[in-house]
């Protein structure tokens, strides 16, 4: 890492690569709104902050609407220019071609997840946006968690509703900006089933939002190298070694990273020849981490502490798993056991040390 | 009445000031008086915001009390005289605000007498107000949050709603002058304001409220399931450091369901061995917990770390909280300290050394 891209400060770092972006690409803009179920709200606070754009004297147009709008949304229409949707063979479309044409500075996509008619040209509605945002026009619009591609069977699992039209996860964190409409569901006194589903939906959409909007942290800190232990994200770190006791390690770093909707991670240092019946067991080990749910990292480096500890501040690790150390005798008395040195070393995070 | 209803509190959660939580709140407010509930606003900070202000129209408001303290007068929240109007619903804006010395120090020890009453209890606090995140608030903005509210104040709220606004938009309203008077923006954009600083806020403040969905919804099975798993026990000294231990113990304990206890230990099993300012701190530590409602103790015996472990072991601990061992590897050649022998005699249990978070670099 540059030493002088060390001394600059974040905020310094997201401007800089702001910049850079809009430089290059000229790429436009894209705000999501994200809510957890139909009727949170999100289509008249998308369109309140369109009027309120519009009465600051921005360019803005409404490029799709939901066909069932509320009444207050309705209201809000009336002040906004729209751009009609394109009638083809067996549907309709948004006229991607009349927006870029009609080149405003803000589209309001009412509804992201539609899958477009045979013959149009994109399959699906968010496809249209990206062309509209690589046109430079920066798109605002909204979405239900239930449409969410790669969530969409753990909502069905929930709602029992079944839906087609989704919109891949990588789209949504693409936006740059995302806000989620939270609201507790009307009715929701007490633990009623009705009221338990929509919870469910409620804490998976501010997980949704959250991951996005660490994504984004992430992004503008570590294109740059810089260490990101700030963030609100709790991240686990479980330290594989052939001898760990592996089994309770990852079941409560799996507990753990559930409860705090965190990440976990395991690695383990490359340890030149190491023997057969070893080498066997990491294996184990390793698959064992991969079917707890965490991403495996093996490491190269000659010092293992330092390597674990470099690779742990690079990932904004917050919480340090180790097995407890066996060794004894006069080297670790004089320097300390590898967990010793661990403790001493790993600033800006917990270390958790477990029985062996 | 035929059984005593204690009244709901919903709480509007923000990361900052000016995202939108006390405009929402009378939004909220409005909607009920529409449909004919009674509401009044039992304290309202207006910080000179138009838009807000239009909201609390047409709402009934109990005039604040003139409180006297060292010579100045101050305004506060009149409880008594919210209480005798008795509403069915009470906008009560700045749950973390603290009160001028008089009957209740805190203004959420208000909003229990008032739920206590049966009476609805609506709102505001930014995530930096939760006691258990002071740490990690203090790492992210470099400020540490003086006013605090214990999480389990904010866990036995009824409903917590997250007020979102993207940081992008936020700076948009300060630098407009919206949300601060210029000067006052001035700071805060120097502060709590930076953008990378909002948007680890921000994140934090959506996993925040996820959890406290989570929690809202989760059967008691499941809670039982976990509670018997794990128990904790956050190691008490003198050290400063203990307040981040215990913070953090609790925050463990809080999301794993788990009981928690903090454990001191002393030759003679109280604080008369002590140097008068080692026992402001060690008692300091046992009240912060003890308001944090952790479980306290003071065990008596000469080998702390010996004492400790055959208490946790008795006791069915399963995971020991301390926090970093002070002392340096020429040392510890002579002279292991305690934290360092419950490391290494505890082989037992999970031991979490907790991280001395520092306070972000301020530039």
């Amino acid at each position: 890492m540059g030493r002088e891209l060390q001394r600059k400060t974040p905020d310094e770092l997201l401007r800089q690569v702001e910049a850079e972006e809009a430089a290059v690409t000229r790429r436009g803009h894209l705000k999501i709104f994200l809510g957890y179920a139909s009727g949170v709200g999100k289509t008249v606070r998308m369109l309140a902050e369109a009027r309120r754009r519009r009465e600051r004297g921005q360019d803005i147009v409404i490029g799709a609407v939901q066909p069932r709008a509320p009444a207050e949304a309705a209201e809000l229409l009336k002040h906004l220019e729209v751009v009609p949707l394109k009638s083809v063979a067996e549907g309709s479309t948004i006229d991607v071609e009349a927006i870029i044409r009609r080149r405003p500075a803000i589209c309001i996509i009412d509804g992201l997840a539609y899958d477009n008619p045979p013959g149009s040209r994109n399959t699906a509605r968010w496809q249209d946006v990206q062309e509209l945002v690589a046109a430079g026009i920066k798109v605002i619009g909204s979405i239900n968690l239930q449409y969410v591609e790669e969530l969409r069977e753990e909502v069905e699992a929930i709602t029992g509703k079944h839906v087609e039209q989704t919109v891949p996860v990588s789209f949504i964190k693409s936006a740059d900006e995302i806000e989620i409409v939270d609201a507790p569901a009307e009715n929701s006194s007490g633990t009623s089933p009705e009221a338990n589903k929509l919870s469910k939906l409620r804490e998976m959409a501010l997980v949704l939002a959250a991951d996005v909007v660490d994504h984004q942290l992430a992004g503008y800190l570590t294109a740059q190298g810089i260490y990101q232990q700030f963030g609100g994200h709790e991240r686990i770190l479980v330290c594989l070694t052939p001898r760990a006791n592996v089994g309770e390690m990852l079941e409560t770093a799996q507990t753990i990273a559930e409860r705090f909707h965190g990440e976990l991670i395991a690695a383990y240092v490359n340890q030149p020849q190491l023997s057969e019946a070893d080498q066997a067991t990491l294996d184990q080990k390793l698959a064992m981490a991969q079917a707890a749910g965490a991403r495996v990292e093996i490491l190269e480096g000659a010092d293992p502490i330092h390597t674990l500890l470099e690779f742990a501040r690079s990932s904004g690790i917050t919480q340090l798993f180790v097995g407890h150390s066996q060794r004894k005798g006069m080297w670790s008395r004089l320097w300390g056991s590898p967990v010793d040195q661990l403790v001493r070393l790993s600033q800006g995070m917990d270390v958790r040390v477990f029985p062996q | 009445m035929p059984e005593h209803v204690r009244g709901r509190l919903t709480v509007f959660m923000g990361y900052a000031a000016g995202v939108g939580k006390t405009y929402k709140m009378l939004e909220k407010a409005q909607e009920l008086k529409s449909r004919n509930t009674d509401v009044v606003i039992g304290y309202f900070e207006p910080h000179g915001r138009p838009d807000t202000i239009a909201k609390t129209e047409g709402l009934e408001s109990i005039p604040r009390k003139l409180v006297e303290y060292r010579g100045s007068k101050f305004e506060e929240m009149d409880t008594d005289a919210i209480l005798a109007r008795h509403p069915v619903v009470c906008v009560v804006d700045e749950f973390p605000h603290t009160n001028i010395p008089g009957e209740r120090a805190k203004r959420w020890e208000d909003v229990e007498a008032l739920r206590e009453a049966g009476i609805d209890v609506l709102t505001t606090m930014n995530i930096q107000h939760l006691e258990s995140l002071n740490d990690q608030v203090w790492h992210i903005t470099g400020v540490r949050v003086r006013e605090t509210i214990p999480d389990w104040v904010v866990r036995q709220a009824d409903e917590v709603v997250m007020i979102d606004l993207t940081p992008r938009a936020l700076l948009h309203r300060l630098e407009r002058g919206v949300v601060y008077s210029r000067e006052k923006a001035q700071h805060a954009l120097q502060n709590f304001f930076r953008e990378s600083s909002l948007v680890a806020l921000r994140e934090l403040t959506l996993r925040e409220t996820a959890h406290e969905v989570e929690h809202r919804s989760e059967t008691d099975a499941a809670a039982n399931l976990l509670r018997r798993h794990h128990k904790i026990l956050a190691f008490i000294t003198t050290d400063p450091k203990t307040a981040m231990v215990i913070r953090r113990a609790g925050r463990v304990g809080d999301f794993l369901g788990a009981e928690c206890f903090a454990v001191a230990v002393q030759r003679t099993g109280d604080l008369s061995d002590l140097s008068e300012d080692d026992r402001d701190a060690l008692q300091k530590h046992l009240n912060f917990a003890r308001n944090l409602h952790i479980e306290t103790r003071i065990l008596a015996g000469d080998d702390a770390a010996e004492v400790l472990i055959d208490f946790a072991r008795r006791n069915g601990v399963t995971q020991i909280f301390v926090t970093r061992p002070r002392t340096s590897k020429w040392q510890s050649l002579f002279r292991k300290d305690t934290i360092q022998r419950i490391i290494n005699r505890a082989t037992d249990m999970q031991i979490v050394i907790v991280s001395d978070r520092e306070a972000r670099a301020r530039n």
